[in-house]
Formats: C-alpha cells, sequence, structure tokens
C-alpha cells in the first residue's frame, strides 16, 4: 500500500498480553497489498489471534508459496521466520520445517492459485499426511499479481472484471482437504473477524491438519457485479453454521444458550471450542454430512461459513512416523551416529 | 577345437528370466567364489520390468582384482530360451555353452566353436520337488551346483553361504543343500569335468567388504547425521531410500521409547521430495534424497530457490539413461550438466563423485556435511553401475571423535552477546553467511527467507547493488567450495608424461585396469581422478601441465569436458573426449583402444622429451 516505514512508538496504553506483548509487538513490515485488500484484513486477524493467545512469536514459523496471499507473511508476525517458498509448493517445505522441528507452531499462507492450480497436489498431500500446523488460504478467486486471470476456484458462471463468464468448475477447496483427511476444515470471510479470529484460534489448538478457506476479496480485479467473490456478494450469501468462542482453560465462562444451541469441544491443548449454532441441524463433527451440506448449499449459491469439520481425535504427521518427543534438528552424534564399533560389525556382516 | 582355459579370470554369464528366483542363486555363486579369496565383480543387466523379461547377471573372475566390466563372455549359462539366440553370439570362440538340455534343442541352435554342456535341470527338478515354485527355485540351486563341480568351487563356501543366508530356518536350509547336491552329484557322474576355466583358492580379497553403492550411501547418510528423508520411488535409486529406512530401524530407535529418531516420507512426487528436504534443513535437521535424472529435472525450482535463499540440502542422484522413457535400468554419466547447473537464473551446484560403495559411504556423509557448512545443495553423482551392482570395496571407517560440521549457526548466547547478524552478511570473506534456526531468539535472529529479491540482511529489496552483493557473494562462497570438496587423485606415470587422463565415478576400476595396458603398448600417461565440482587448483594445475587431456566419460556429450572448458577456460583443443555411452558400464578394453587409437591418429607421441614442465 505504501512505502512509508510505520513508526515504532506506540500509544502507551495499548494492553499487553500475558508475555508482555502489545499487539504492536506481532507485526510485521507494512503491507505493500492494495487499499482494502481482504488479505491485510486476514492479517489483522492472524496477529489478533497469536497476541490473545500469548503466543512467542518467534516459536511460529510462517511459510508461504506465491502470489499476493503469499506475501502477506512479511506483514504479520517479524521476529517470526519466514520463509517465500516457490509457487505451490508451500506445503513440502512446511512438511520438512516440521518433521525438523515438532515444537514450532507452523503456519501456512496461501492463495487460490497456489493452491487450488499449480499446487493443487501438494495441498492434497500435506493434508492426506496430517502435518501438524495452520494452513491459512486467502481465497479471491482470481490472479491479482498477474492482473486479473481467473483462478480454479472461480464460480462456474462468474465474470471476470472485463465481463467475460468463467467456462470451468470449481475446486473448493474446503471440501477437497476434507476428503484428503484434514482433521480441521473451516471457512470463513476476510470481512468477518468476529467469526475469523476465534476460528485462527481453534485452528492452532488443534493437533493435526487445519485448513481455514478464507474469502478475501481482491478490489483490484473480483470485487465487482457478477463475481462470486465480491464483498457484496459474500454478504449477500454467506451462511454461517455456527459461530465459535474459545475458552482458555479459565472457568467456564456462562453466557446463556438455549438448550440444544451449542456444543463444547476439547482440544488437545485444553481449550474448548463452543459452538453456538446458526444451523440447527449442523453437526461439525460428521464428516460426511458436512460434505453433503457444502455441496449442497454452494449449489443454492451459498458460501457456506463456520468450523466445517472437527476431528476431536486426531493425530499428526509425527505420532504417524513415531517420532521421538526431542525435535529432530536438537539430536546430536550421540543420538544420530552409531560409532565404529557397529560399523565393524557391519564390515564383517559384507564380507 | 580351442578352449578357453583360465584360472581365476574368465567371465561368466548367467541369462535368466526375471522373476524366477535367479538373482538370489547368481549372488550365491559370486560369494562363494570371493570366499575362496578371489575377487570378483558381478553386474546386473535387468529390464524395467517384474516378471516374465529377460534378464542377466554378468560376474567377472578375476584375480588381480580387476573390477571393471571386461566385455566378453567364456561361460554362458544359457537359462532362457528367449534370448538363447542372441546369449549364444556372446560366447568368445572356444568358451562354453551350460543349458538345460531336458528339451531338446534343434542342432543347428548352436555353434561349433564353443564348447556345449548340457544338463537335463528341469527333468531333475522335477523328479525330486512337487511345487512348481520350487521347481524353480531350486533349479537355480542345482545349476550352482553343477557349476561347482565344473569351475571346481569348493563346496563348503557355498555350503558355509547357505548356512549364513538361512540360520534359524532350518525349513529352508536343508532342502537347499539337497538341490546343491543334487547339481553337484549329477554334474560329477554325468559331466566331463573339470572345464578350461577354473577357480583356485587365493588370498586377494582380504578385509575387503561386497555390497552395493546405495546400500552404502544410505548408511553414509545414517553416520552423517541425516534425520529426514523426502524420497520418490524411481529406478535405481529406490533402493537407496529403502536401505536408509533398513539401517534406521536398527540404528536410530531410541531403545527406551521405541521412538524414531528419523522421519522419512515418501512424497508425492521430486517437487515434494525436494521442498520436504528444504523445509528441513531451514529448520536445522539434515535431510536428503535419492533419486535419478528425471526426478533431478523436477526438482530444478526449488534447486534454484535452494541456491538463492541459501538451504542445505544432500540430493543423490543415481544416474541412469535419460530421459524419464529412456534406459531407466541402464548406467550412464549423464546427468552433470543438469546438476552442476539445475535451475533458472545464475545456478552453479556442488557435485561429488564417488567411484565405488565405500565412496558413496564417504561421499554421504561429506555431503552432509558439506551443505550445512556452504548453506547450498550437494549433489552426490553416482550411478546404476556403483548403485545396484554389488563391489568389492574397502571396508568402512569411522572416528568416533569425528563430529558433524553444522557449519555456521548463530545461537541465541552469541545473539546474546551482541553478535551482529545480517543472514546474507559475508563477515569472513569466505562467502559463507551466518544463518540462525527458526525460534532461535525471541527479538533477535529472526528474518524472512525469500530468493533473489533481498539486501545482505535478508530485508525485501529490488536494488541493483543488494542483488549485486548477493550474487557476488555467492561467487565467493562458491569459490570457498573448491577447497572444502573431496580433492582429485592423481596417479602419476613412472616416467614424465605429457599427455594426461581426467576421469571419474564408475568409471574408475576399468581405468585403473586400463593403464596397466597402455603402459604395456608404451603409452605413458598421468591419470587424474576427479572427485568433486566445482574444480579446484589441482585440476587447474593438471590440465595445464599435460599438452592434451584425455576426459573419460560415460556420456555422448562429453560432459565433464564441457565443464572443464567452460569452468576453466581451457582451449578445447587440448581436451580430448573418449566416451562411452551405451548403457553398459565402460571396460578397459574399450578405454585402451580408444585412447591408443587417439593417441595414434593425433600422432602424440606421449614420453616426455626434454624438461619436465
Amino acid at each position: 500500500m505504501t512505502y512509508l516505514a510505520k513508526p515504532r512508538l506506540h500509544h502507551p496504553s495499548l494492553p499487553h498480553n500475558a508475555l508482555g506483548y502489545t499487539r504492536r509487538d506481532y507485526e510485521g513490515r507494512i503491507s505493500t497489498l492494495c487499499a482494502g485488500c481482504g488479505h491485510d484484513s486476514i492479517s489483522a486477524a492472524i496477529i489478533q489471534a497469536c497476541w490473545e493467545l500469548d503466543i512467542e512469536p518467534h516459536r511460529v514459523a510462517k511459510l508461504s508459496g506465491i502470489g499476493c496471499s503469499s506475501k502477506t507473511p512479511d506483514y504479520f508476525l517479524g521476529n517470526s521466520h519466514g520463509f517465500n517458498t516457490v509457487h505451490g509448493r508451500m506445503p513440502s517445505v512446511l512438511t520438512g520445517a516440521n518433521l525438523a522441528n515438532r515444537a514450532l507452531l507452523y503456519l501456512g499462507v496461501s492463495g487460490d492459485g497456489d493452491s487450488a492450480s499449480i499446487g493443487l497436489g501438494q495441498f492434497a498431500h500435506v493434508m492426506r499426511r496430517g502435518v501438524n500446523m495452520v494452513y491459512i488460504l486467502e481465497n479471491n478467486g482470481v490472479y491479482g499479481l498477474t492482473k486479473g486471470q481467473f483462478s480454479a476456484t472461480a464460480d462456474k458462471g462468474s465474470a471476470s472484471k472485463k465481463g467475460v463468464a468463467n467456462a470451468d468448475s470449481p475446486i473448493d477447496t474446503a471440501s477437497l482437504a476434507l476428503l484428503m483427511g484434514a482433521t480441521f476444515v473451516a471457512r470463513s470471510f476476510s470481512g468477518d473477524k468476529g467469526q475469523l479470529v476465534p476460528m485462527i484460534k481453534a485452528a492452532i489448538g488443534h493437533q493435526g491438519a487445519a485448513f481455514i478457506d478464507v474469502v478475501s476479496p481482491c478490489l483490484a480485479f473480483n470485487n465487482h457485479p457478477g463475481s462470486t467473490k465480491s464483498y457484496d456478494y459474500v454478504r449477500d450469501h454467506n451462511e454461517a453454521v455456527n459461530f465459535l468462542d474459545i475458552i482458555e482453560g479459565r472457568p467456564e465462562i456462562t453466557t446463556d444458550y438455549a438448550a440444544g444451541t451449542s456444543v463444547d469441544v476439547v482440544q488437545h491443548d485444553g481449550t474448548i471450542i463452543r459452538l453456538r449454532k446458526a444451523a440447527a441441524d449442523y453437526d461439525a463433527t460428521d464428516k460426511v454430512s458436512a460434505m453433503n451440506y457444502i455441496q449442497k448449499h454452494h449449489a443454492l449459491g451459498e458460501v457456506v461459513t463456520g468450523l466445517l469439520y472437527i476431528d476431536n481425535q486426531s493425530t499428526d504427521i509425527h505420532a504417524n512416523l513415531n517420532t521421538v518427543a526431542t525435535p529432530l534438528n536438537a539430536l546430536t552424534e550421540k543420538e544420530l551416529c552409531p560409532g565404529s564399533a557397529a560399523l565393524a560389525k557391519l564390515n564383517a556382516s559384507l564380507r | 577345437m580351442k578352449s578357453i582355459t583360465a584360472t581365476n579370470d574368465f567371465v561368466i554369464k548367467f541369462a535368466n528370466v526375471n522373476g524366477s528366483g535367479s538373482a538370489s542363486a547368481n549372488e550365491l555363486f559370486a560369494k562363494s567364489i570371493l570366499r575362496m579369496g578371489v575377487p570378483v565383480s558381478p553386474r546386473n543387466i535387468f529390464p524395467s520390468n517384474i516378471q516374465g523379461l529377460p534378464t542377466w547377471y554378468e560376474v567377472r573372475v578375476n584375480e588381480a582384482g580387476w573390477l571393471g566390466r571386461r566385455g566378453g563372455v567364456d561361460l554362458m549359462v544359457a537359462m532362457n530360451p528367449q534370448t538363447w539366440d542372441n546369449d549364444l553370439k556372446e560366447i568368445e570362440t572356444g568358451g562354453y555353452l551350460f543349458y538345460d538340455n531336458s528339451k531338446e534343442v534343434a542342432p543347428e541352435k548352436f555353434r561349433d566353436d564353443i564348447h556345449v554342456i548340457g544338463m537335463p535341470l528341469t527333468s531333475l527338478c522335477n523328479a525330486s520337488y512337487g511345487d512348481p515354485r520350487q521347481r524353480q527355485l531350486f533349479k537355480n540351486i542345482i545349476y550352482i551346483g553343477a557349476l561347482s563341480i565344473l569351475l571346481e568351487i569348493e563346496e563348503e563356501a557355498i555350503a558355509q553361504l547357505i548356512a549364513e543366508q538361512y540360520k534359524g530356518k532350518e525349513k529352508l536350509l536343508t532342502p537347499n543343500l539337497n538341490a546343491l547336491k543334487i547339481g553337484r552329484d549329477y554334474a560329477r557322474e554325468n559331466l566331463q569335468h573339470p572345464i578350461g576355466l577354473r577357480v583356485r583358492r587365493a588370498d586377494n580379497v582380504g578385509d575387503k567388504i561386497f555390497l552395493d553403492g546405495n546400500m552404502a550411501a544410505a548408511l553414509g547418510c545414517v553416520y552423517g547425521g541425516a534425520s529426514v528423508c523426502a524420497w520418490y520411488p524411481i529406478t535405481p535409486s529406490s533402493s537407496l531410500a529403502e536401505a536408509f529406512q533398513r539401517y534406521c530401524s536398527k540404528f536410530r530407535v531410541d531403545p527406551e521409547t521405541q521412538q524414531n529418531r528419523y522421519a522419512i516420507v515418501q512424497a508425492e512426487d521430486e517437487i515434494a521430495a525436494i521442498g520436504i528436504v528444504m523445509g528441513a534443513g531451514w529448520n536445522g535437521a539434515r535431510a536428503f534424497t535419492a533419486t535419478s535424472g528425471p526426478g533431478v529435472s523436477l526438482m530444478t525450482e526449488f534447486l534454484g530457490l535452494a541456491y538463492f535463499a541459501e538451504i542445505p540440502a544432500t540430493i543423490i542422484n543415481v544416474q541412469r539413461g535419460g530421459p524419464s522413457t529412456g534406459m531407466p535400468t541402464r548406467t550412464q554419466q549423464a546427468d552433470l550438466i543438469a546438476c552442476a547447473y539445475a535451475s533458472h537464473g545464475d545456478t552453479k551446484h556442488v557435485l561429488l563423485f564417488p567411484e565405488d560403495p565405500t565412496e558413496c559411504f564417504e561421499h554421504a556423509v561429506a555431503a552432509l556435511d558439506l551443505a550445512d557448512r556452504l548453506q547450498t545443495p550437494i549433489f552426490v553423482m553416482t550411478d546404476l553401475d556403483i548403485g545396484m551392482n554389488q563391489r568389492l570395496c574397502e571396508p568402512f571407517s569411522w572416528d568416533d571423535s569425528r563430529t558433524f560440521d553444522r557449519g555456521k549457526v548463530m545461537t541465541r548466547e552469541m545473539l546474546d552477546a551482541g553478535r551482529d547478524f545480517g543472514r546474507y552478511l559475508d563477515v569472513d570473506g569466505d562467502g559463507i553467511p551466518y544463518r540462525t534456526y527458526p525460534g532461535t531468539h525471541p527479538t533477535m535472529g529472526g528474518y524472512f527467507t525469500r530468493g533473489t529479491t533481498k539486501n545482505a540482511r535478508a530485508t525485501y529489496s529490488e536494488a541493483g547493488p543488494d542483488y549485486l552483493y548477493n550474487m557476488q557473494r555467492l561467487q565467493r562462497k562458491f569459490d570457498t567450495a573448491k577447497t572444502l570438496v573431496p580433492q582429485p587423485v592423481l596417479r602419476k606415470a613412472s616416467t614424465p608424461a605429457r599427455t594426461g587422463v581426467i576421469y571419474y565415478g564408475s568409471t574408475s576400476p576399468a581405468m585403473a585396469e586400463a593403464i596397466g595396458e597402455l603402459e604395456a603398448r608404451g603409452l605413458v600417461l598421468d591419470l587424474l581422478r576427479v572427485r568433486a565440482f566445482p574444480f579446484g587448483e589441482p585440476v587447474v594445475d593438471f590440465v595445464s601441465s599435460h599438452d592434451e587431456v584425455f576426459v573419460v566419460e560415460q556420456n555422448r556429450d562429453g560432459q565433464l569436458r564441457t565443464m572443464l572448458i567452460n569452468e576453466l577456460g581451457v582451449d578445447p583443443a587440448r581436451v580430448i573426449p573418449i566416451l562411452h555411452y551405451d548403457g553398459t558400464p565402460i571396460t578397459a578394453r574399450f578405454i585402451t583402444q580408444a585412447i591408443s587409437e587417439m593417441m595414434r591418429a593425433l600422432h602424440i607421441d606421449a614420453r616426455k622429451t626434454g624438461k619436465v614442465a
């Protein structure tokens, strides 16, 4: 947006979290995206979620591919290590990073060109493997950096800025993530911070592959009438199945909900996700009916948002590979190298 | 009729059908000769197939210890009717044919200048075994038994190997020993023996070990501390990743928790494999992938990023004939240029050239150290000939005081002590910057990793001077690499030579043998075995101190020669290509003939007259 340097000073009355950090400590460089870009709202939501959860910024690794969305990790968590990888291949780099050190929080940021086109294969396989991560797809249905081509998530019949209708069927990444075995699947809208922040917090608490598809309108190329990824369209067709409250190991909050309208899900880290139901018959723990629901409502032109699916018994790639608790990058010669005596034995067996 | 007679110096070739269980019997044959103290070098010649297509196993028996392929066949064990005609053609005049005569073979199918030894293998099997699979498997052991009589291989050497193989599996041990006896008894009673080819006990094996290069490289990755392996199946490298898995199961399981000190991922493709390796390398774990040419092609975008972002990665390329639909089961050294300059932009990568399994082990360890030290991808350029054939080689050794060289890593303590950190800052003048592992320090040492658009402190920058700074530093780093990689091995002729030979990798055993023959012909040549790219001073000196240098390679285009010309500015007229690339391993015969002819054609008098340069 601007080349102006961000002032380091901040208002002394900004609130501090348990680590003594203000929200400003979770910010990054100033965004270079267009004014009003949905992606900046997502960055703000990530900052808010990490600040609220008292996450140490340096214990987060943020990885991305290529595209407008993939630039955003530079704009939040400035004290975290970031890795801007190649187009569509963030999932594999994140997988390797996660294998090397299971103790960090892995945040993958991608776009629809990145994840649904060039990187569809890696997107599918990272879900299959249950890599413990928060994967946020900033979905605007369009290639922004190359100026307005349709992406694979653009709805069939949706019009480009120049008025051309998209003829290809869309890829619904939330449905695909469900199918591939992601154990936390959600969808939100960059214009709905109230829904997005607790959703990111819930995803961070999840052990396993957590995926959030965030519809994030592109003001420059995909915010016109006829687009199904515009602010107006998504506001008019947003069908939330539930709303989340995150309860962190504190005594239960006692907001009253009518019986049967909320359900609590306890996460591995002890936090509780309280799901306030918006669609009375929606069960976020039932994968098959979740898929049906998403497809049915998509056919009606609606954008289903909320926590779509959660598997509370999820495991992750480290459990599957039975790796040691110590991060692999902290193992030394002592644990890794069998030494000369073992080698002498081996030599003997090869004669 | 002429008869080839030779003791401890002949070639035997087994023509089999893939999937018939011949591989383990043939290996038993080769090892039994090793146990008699006589060096052997076996080679698998196999199709891209699991069952039904022809496969061959060629064993060179050579007391002098020459391990290169010789060429020509003295004894053919023809067990595959499909390939009969061609198999017979390969036998040298006066050589021997051993075949199954259970069914009559038409007389015109034979040659009259070779010795024919027929044995009713199928009939013997059918008489002894009811089960069809047993008939098939034991037929192989029966012919090994017969060969042991014909060639005078000690029964005890074979029996001992069978006993070791089936230790604790009595059910399998006894029938195998019986089959061996059936073969020996029949041959002793019915065949003229011994034939002109003999094995006689010697003492030329010493403490050498016998294994394939893929196993050795996998073991090197274990010893070198690789804890993450990501790979995609591709011949001829798949057995490397599988061997790593086996060695890890043996050496890398925490005895208390039974949990693994390693992670192996079979990725969805080679792109993901190198991506995983890079993610792990970025995050401070030693990681590698094993692949072959087509896999490297898929990895090239990532390799460029690894070069510019300076991420350690080890890639073991078991080279084969390219491209993807080419000769996946044949050997070549044809990926040098593809690897040395892999990716877009100005990229250059470090390559290592192991000559045998021992060096596969050593170079795998070295590559993991170099990757961390230089913060860049390191290729170990082995090939099918080394990777998938068992080779007699020096035993592995390990110094327990050896530590991993993790390179320049800035720790939390160093940051707290006020050390200046700039991710791409050249503080020591060697072009190698410091890095931090993610998660090191709450407020210092964090940085954003990306390709080229950055300054020395890893801040986004598209400014020309920042780009130049990094590119020139990377060039400096590549120069530093020259002194860190395995140095070339020089073999000077006994008298001063004005002509030299450069060679590398799996050409080594053939070259070692050829030089003796060349010298016997009065040709005096200095040899330099290049073990790495970039080329350092010893290579420059070698080229400049000889009038002509032959560059012996197993590819069509003289790829190492091109790199010598490109990197050292050598006059192309002075580097003469000697190229072998039909998919079979290069032979001493080929090298001797090619160099002799070329020297004659060029009127090179190899002896140095006057002063030595």
